[in-house]
């Protein structure tokens, strides 16, 4: 019933809308009726378009304002991190630039040769040295994005085996995380997902009979010793998934069937970061506006929610199904003391077992 | 310049020919006046009635996550119990939206009315090659239209793994509910909707080719004719490559082949699949999904070249280099593929190469974007609505062209990747954009379909709400994908980290909210115009192309009497030694005159 209420409401808004636009279009007979725009048009029209050019700037000056300092931009907490974020400075810059000229062009010129009756526009159908100096500039202007980027992306996709890396597997399922570290060998056990035994707690598929996985040590929770090279080796048992760590500057699909790679350096500790300016503010403005919320939320009578607290976050970033939307793993980075100490806490593999 | 094929054989024909029944004439016609109008209500009109609604859910169930909605309940029915929307549908709703808007509206809806249109009427042929294929082209894509809408009628739901539907998640009914019935039908009706597509362009292709009139070369054309034409060409070249990817797809799905899946464990028990590669599919699908953007955008940029032209009274500025432009852009869109797939798991060699390809295409796009620039400059500018829909094509395409910049580069993909970053860039650059096309078209050839003019006033408070709110709804977005929020998330309630971006989230819908209600006076306009409008006379924009030479009253072979000739390009506006300022292609030169344009 209310939806057929709704429904109802919903068409007759849309009739009233209609009916006003009817009567405004009635309205306008006599007026002047050849539906070709005239100088009045073109004057009017004109003028909107420097108003429009003066909404694109104050819409781009607002956002930069306003949401230019969400903090994920800055704060990177990975050795490659800021390389990332230079050359996305710089493109920014770029892209600033030949934006705010080339949009300043295109309602100028609107704006300054709208028509007039009898004027003769300009006959003017080429020019090849135009031609030459604008696809000249985006070359010379793309082959250094490209070189830089291309010196980045060589960089963070490397994986130097001289460096001993921490090799830790991120295992992707409907939908949540685990991670397995190789253990005292920093070496993975053999895995499948056919060898998935699920009344003797191998939920990984891990090869029971491989030396190496004896060791293995398999988490909810990522823990990573700050300054250590990490490689990480994705898997998915089940459908795409995307294993998306923003504040490391890293991202790599769980593909079923095969394993894939993405290393990096963590630099930045969970508590050295909640003691930076920036994230405080954030944090500070984050529970600002959770204390409004929960206020609407106890005068309906439900539970408040919990003051947010910084953590780095392993989140899902290819569409995986009904969950996606709430696939994460916590992450924390903390010193190689802390790490061991937390490291010894854990089961290996062959005790895990039922 | 002798390489026009001489079509006047078929001059007699066709003329005085049997009185035509309704159904021949407005349902199963085969003349490419009525095809055009039948796209434009099918593919345009009620696909983007459908395709807007849906975003628009998609955006209130964004920014006020899990609250009952009357909406909801109301056009959701079992799926939103109690006005809440269920995630299962919210992802439905994102696929459904997408394949709808880049296949149903974008692709068919804007080539199946401007190609079928102004072909014929700008190259000065009776009809298209093959009339039978052009309604063929039409009642499969009618038939595709159909099949999808009526996948949201099934007991589990539409397709609901992304329009890109990547398997596994769109190859295993138990993955998620829409992956049962409901993808099969998807696959279907893409299927059959390819079929139309290839039809559709075989028949531009041959047609621009071989029925261009007396005169009419290669480069007199109109800028509107070698966009349609290279979209075609791009779309024979690239969907054929989809259809094998449906075709392995539902062989995976039905047959239990393993293309591409392997090693799949899932609800308790291991599949038998063994082998396969999602990134098989993920290159498959790319192939076609990456020139898919230009069969989009070149129809648009086409319309808008034209436009521009007309309104500002100039020549095109650079007619040689926006031909040179179209092909490399479309050379270029077919090695481009792989920025799609950075962070796949493909070899990072690759993203070196896929990069350096796709920055390249910047190139071309800048070239035109200055173009129409320089176009405008020192012109007398008419302000029509179409041209105003130009103008704002223009400025989109450069705001979201920038944006590729960043995301065409691997290093930088890695951290935007699939966060609303990458939703605000191609809704401004392909969608937006794409749509102004699209409304720029109607407004410019509405005299030319229906005989009547649309209300102008109407169509500026048209433009000027859409445009506003175009940016007031993506200009922000760029922000919060910049803060990492993933994009497809039913509710980002999970993730305190982002409830700095909620009130962001409130504002963009409120600006989608009203882009939507705007559309309103559009449609009142089109409709009204239609049967009331200001008649039409023949040439309302002063135009120098073809179709402006054929009578107001549509006949079927355009022409009264023998197909006109052409003596010049298509851009003589303001032309020195000449009264009026435009000279229809149609009038010879005069002695001594050249054609300055080469």
């Amino acid at each position: 019933m209310t939806s057929l209420l709704t429904i109802i409401i919903v068409l007759f808004v849309a009739v009233a809308i209609w009916q006003l636009i009817k009567i405004f279009d009635l309205a306008q007979v006599g007026a002047s009726n050849t539906q070709i725009a005239d100088d009045k048009d073109n004057k009017m029209n004109g003028y909107l378009m420097m108003g429009f050019l003066a909404f694109i700037y104050i819409i781009t000056i607002l956002c930069f304002w306003y949401l230019g300092d969400l903090p994920l931009m800055s704060n990177s907490a990975s050795e490659h991190g800021p390389g990332i974020d230079n050359l996305m400075a710089i493109s920014m810059v770029v892209i600033f630039i030949v934006q705010t000229v080339t949009q300043f062009l295109l309602h100028y010129f609107a704006f300054k040769y709208k028509g007039e009756k009898g004027r003769k526009a300009l006959f003017y159908a080429d020019n090849n040295t135009l031609e030459a100096i604008w696809t000249g500039i985006p070359v010379i202007v793309l082959a250094g994005l490209i070189i830089y980027g291309l010196f980045t992306w060589n960089d963070i996709m490397n994986v130097d085996d001289q460096e001993d890396p921490l090799i830790v597997e991120l295992y992707a399922q409907q939908f949540n995380w685990k991670a397995r570290y190789g253990g005292e060998d920093n070496v993975l056990g053999k895995a499948n997902v056919r060898l998935i035994d699920l009344d003797r707690a191998n939920i990984l598929g891990v090869d029971e009979n491989d030396p190496n996985a004896q060791d293995d040590v398999i988490v909810t929770e990522l823990h990573l010793p700050v300054n250590r090279p990490v490689l990480f080796k994705m898997r998915s048992q089940d459908v795409l998934h995307s294993a998306y760590m923003p504040h490391f500057r890293a991202q790599m699909n769980c593909v079923p069937g095969m394993v894939t790679q993405f290393g990096f350096t963590p630099t930045v500790t969970t508590a050295d970061m909640r003691e930076t300016e920036d994230m405080k503010d954030k944090v500070l403005n984050i529970n600002k506006i959770r204390t409004e919320k929960s206020k609407e939320l106890t005068a309906n009578g439900e539970e408040a929610l919990e003051p947010y607290e910084f953590d780095y976050l392993l989140i899902c970033n290819k569409i995986c199904g009904k969950s996606h939307y709430n696939m994460q793993m916590k992450i924390v980075v903390e010193t190689e003391e802390e790490y061991n100490a937390w490291m010894a806490e854990q089961t290996t593999f062959a005790k895990s077992l039922n | 310049m002798s390489a026009t094929v001489d079509t006047h054989n078929h001059d007699d024909h066709d003329v005085h020919h049997h009185k035509e029944t309704f159904v021949t004439k407005y349902i199963f016609s085969q003349d490419h006046k009525m095809i055009a109008k039948q796209y434009l209500i099918t593919g345009v009109i009620v696909m983007g009635i459908i395709g807007i609604l849906m975003s628009l859910m998609i955006r209130m169930q964004i920014a006020w996550p899990e609250q009952p909605n009357a909406v909801f309940q109301a056009l959701l029915g079992k799926w939103a119990p109690e006005g809440v929307m269920d995630a299962d549908i919210y992802l439905a709703l994102v696929t459904i939206h997408g394949t709808i808007m880049v296949f149903f509206v974008l692709t068919a809806g804007l080539s199946g009315t401007f190609s079928n249109l102004l072909i014929p009427l700008q190259i000065g042929a009776r009809d298209m090659a093959s009339g039978f294929l052009n309604m063929v082209s039409y009642w499969l894509f009618f038939v595709s239209c159909v099949i999808m809408i009526l996948s949201f009628f099934v007991e589990a739901g539409p397709a609901a793994a992304g329009w890109t539907v990547y398997p596994p998640l769109s190859a295993l009914p138990m993955a998620q509910p829409g992956s049962g019935t409901g993808m099969t039908m998807w696959l279907v009706s893409m299927a059959i909707f390819i079929a139309s597509s290839l039809l559709g362009s075989l028949n531009y292709i041959v047609t621009v080719l071989n029925l261009r009139t007396k005169g009419m070369s290669m480069t007199r054309m109109p800028l509107t004719i070698w966009a349609f034409f290279i979209t075609a060409v791009i779309g024979v070249i690239s969907f054929p490559v989809l259809l094998s990817a449906a075709l392995l797809l539902i062989m995976d799905r039905s047959f239990g082949t393993s293309f591409f899946l392997s090693d799949i464990f899932i609800q308790g028990e291991v599949l038998h699949y063994q082998g396969g590669s999602p990134v098989l599919y993920e290159h498959l699908f790319w192939f076609l999904g990456h020139p898919e953007v230009y069969i989009v955008l070149l129809p648009a940029l086409g319309i808008t070249s034209e436009i521009i032209a007309t309104n500002s009274r100039k020549p095109i500025f650079g007619y040689r280099a926006m031909i040179l432009s179209i092909l490399a852009i479309a050379f270029l869109s077919t090695i481009v593929w792989g920025h799609h797939m950075f962070v796949s798991g493909m070899n990072p060699f690759l993203g070196s190469v896929f990069t350096f390809t796709t920055l390249l295409i910047a190139i071309p796009s800048a070239v035109k974007a200055f173009n129409y620039i320089t176009t405008l400059w020192k012109g007398n500018l008419q302000m029509n609505p179409a041209m105003l829909f130009s103008i704002g094509l223009v400025s989109t395409f450069i705001t979201g062209g920038l944006t590729g910049i960043i995301l065409g580069d691997s290093a930088l993909d890695i951290n935007v990747h699939d966060t609303y970053f990458v939703v605000a860039h191609f809704h401004l650059v392909m969608g937006i954009s794409a749509l102004y096309g699209v409304f720029a078209g109607v407004y410019h050839w509405f005299p030319k379909m229906f005989g009547r003019m649309m209300n102008k006033n109407l169509g500026y408070i048209h433009f000027w709400i859409t445009a506003i709110c175009a940016y007031g709804v993506f200009f922000p977005m760029h922000f919060i994908g910049m803060a990492g929020l993933p994009r497809r998330y039913y509710t980002n309630s999970n993730f305190p980290l982002f409830d700095d971006t909620a009130n962001t989230q409130v504002v963009i819908t409120v600006f989608a909210l009203i882009a939507g209600v705007a559309q309103i006076i559009f449609l009142y306009n089109f409709f009204s115009s239609i049967f009331y409008g200001k008649k039409a006379e023949q040439n309302p924009w002063r135009s120098t192309t073809l179709e402006w030479t054929t009578p107001v009253k549509h006949l079927h072979g355009n022409w009264p009497g023998a197909i006109p000739h052409v003596y010049r390009w298509p851009y003589d506006y303001s032309k020195p030694g000449h009264d009026e300022d435009f000279v229809p292609q149609t009038v010879p030169m005069k002695e001594g005159e050249e054609e300055l344009h080469h």
